[in-house]
């Protein structure tokens, strides 16, 4: 998926993740804030590029910040952010390139 | 129990509280804008989530709008057990929203026939439909359910202690919903701070013959269980009942009293009933 333009998702409520993205070439740049990030700093890390690369993103700018997110929050915020960006609005690969 | 899907907080843990049924609402708990956000928390939530035995509905937007098609296929995907359909009035409502679960459960792998429905009865066409909402799908419908917001609206009225403006859509929906075979629930109560307002009208549903009730917080779980569930004075009048039919019977008999009360055949399947709610609801310590 090509990140068209910046779009976010998410909000700043406890348990939640607000999700930045933005285009950008050559690979993807991840900036985390959160409360938990040397505890969770990694595990967040790695299940934001998990769900990028499913999602084929290979070029963007991310930004999180975590308030508490489940894995599957950050996923899901991840998710939408993405095909926000990508100005898609139907027809999601539910179970496909979106999965747990 | 009514959850926005759009607030992680709220449906990640909200088994805890032991509802029968999550709600987890992608319409009016959900901003406009935040339909698209609100369908990935959900499907996330319904393939991680371990809800403990909760049933778990999803409210999908209104047929008159762009997002239920994909409501449906994420609620679906996510393994939803049940779909309820915003302000339904008619069969046509039913069996358009049941053509496109058929169509989600063959694309993701899901039996035929697995994903249940409900039906919500917001405005005067609807509870006029309702008989012919409530017989529209057998086997998937579970049963309906009226809005009062809505409903008032669209009577002209607002809401007013001890009900009288909700009788007539109450009736008419509860006497659909027997004809039917099928369940029925009243709406939501808003006022959080008025439990004694709120337990006398979960009293009325019950001696209506609602099946159960649509609540908007945890704290009102405690009371809709305590009600809705028989107490042991009523379970052991049902275990006299039931015993003494068959007994009488056995003799040729068909009408006799029990505790002063005459009581023949006819009383048998309140009696069951009783029985049945009391086993479902981890009470019976009998032996029927």
């Amino acid at each position: 998926m090509n990140i068209l333009k910046p779009a976010m998702a998410g909000t700043l409520e406890s348990s939640d993740a607000q999700i930045t993205v933005e285009p950008a070439e050559g690979g993807v740049e991840l900036h985390i804030s959160s409360s938990v990030l040397s505890q969770y700093g990694r595990q967040i890390r790695a299940v934001v590029l998990d769900t990028l690369a499913r999602l084929g993103v290979e070029g963007a700018f991310v930004t999180v910040v975590d308030k508490g997110a489940l894995d599957c929050t950050l996923r899901a915020r991840v998710e939408c952010a993405v095909f926000r960006a990508c100005g898609v609005e139907a027809d999601y690969p539910w179970g496909g390139a979106i999965r747990p | 129990m009514f959850l926005s899907a759009q607030r992680p907080a709220l449906i990640k843990d909200a088994y805890i509280y032991r509802p029968d049924t999550l709600m987890l609402d992608l319409e009016d708990a959900v901003a406009e804008n935040q339909k698209d956000a609100a369908r990935f928390s959900l499907y996330h939530a319904l393939k991680t989530v371990d809800y403990r035995g909760c049933e778990r509905m999803v409210r999908i937007n209104a047929l008159d709008t762009e997002h239920w098609r994909e409501d449906i296929r994420a609620s679906v995907a996510g393994g939803a057990d049940a779909i309820r359909i915003p302000k339904c009035e008619s069969a046509g409502d039913v069996l358009t929203v049941v053509s496109a679960l058929e169509a989600a459960e063959a694309e993701f792998g899901r039996g035929i026939g697995g994903t249940l429905i409900a039906c919500a009865l917001e405005s005067p066409k609807g509870i006029l439909n309702a008989y012919e909402i409530c017989v529209a799908c057998p086997g998937r419908m579970i049963g309906v359910a009226i809005s009062g917001g809505d409903y008032r609206s669209a009577m002209q009225t607002s809401y007013v202690p001890g009900g009288i403006e909700m009788l007539g859509g109450r009736a008419h929906m509860i006497i659909a919903a027997r004809a039917a075979g099928v369940q029925c629930f009243d709406t939501v109560f808003t006022d959080l701070e008025d439990m004694e307002g709120f337990r006398a009208e979960v009293i009325q549903n019950r001696q209506m013959g609602f099946d159960g009730k649509s609540i908007i917080s945890p704290k009102q779980i405690a009371v809709v269980h305590e009600i809705f569930t028989p107490g042991e004075r009523e379970i052991r009048r049902a275990e006299k009942i039931v015993r003494a039919v068959r007994e009488q019977a056995a003799r040729g008999v068909g009408v006799f009293t029990v505790d002063g009360k005459m009581i023949d055949i006819a009383f048998v399947p309140g009696a069951e009933r009783v029985i049945a709610l009391a086993k479902a609801s981890g009470v019976y310590k009998g032996d029927l």
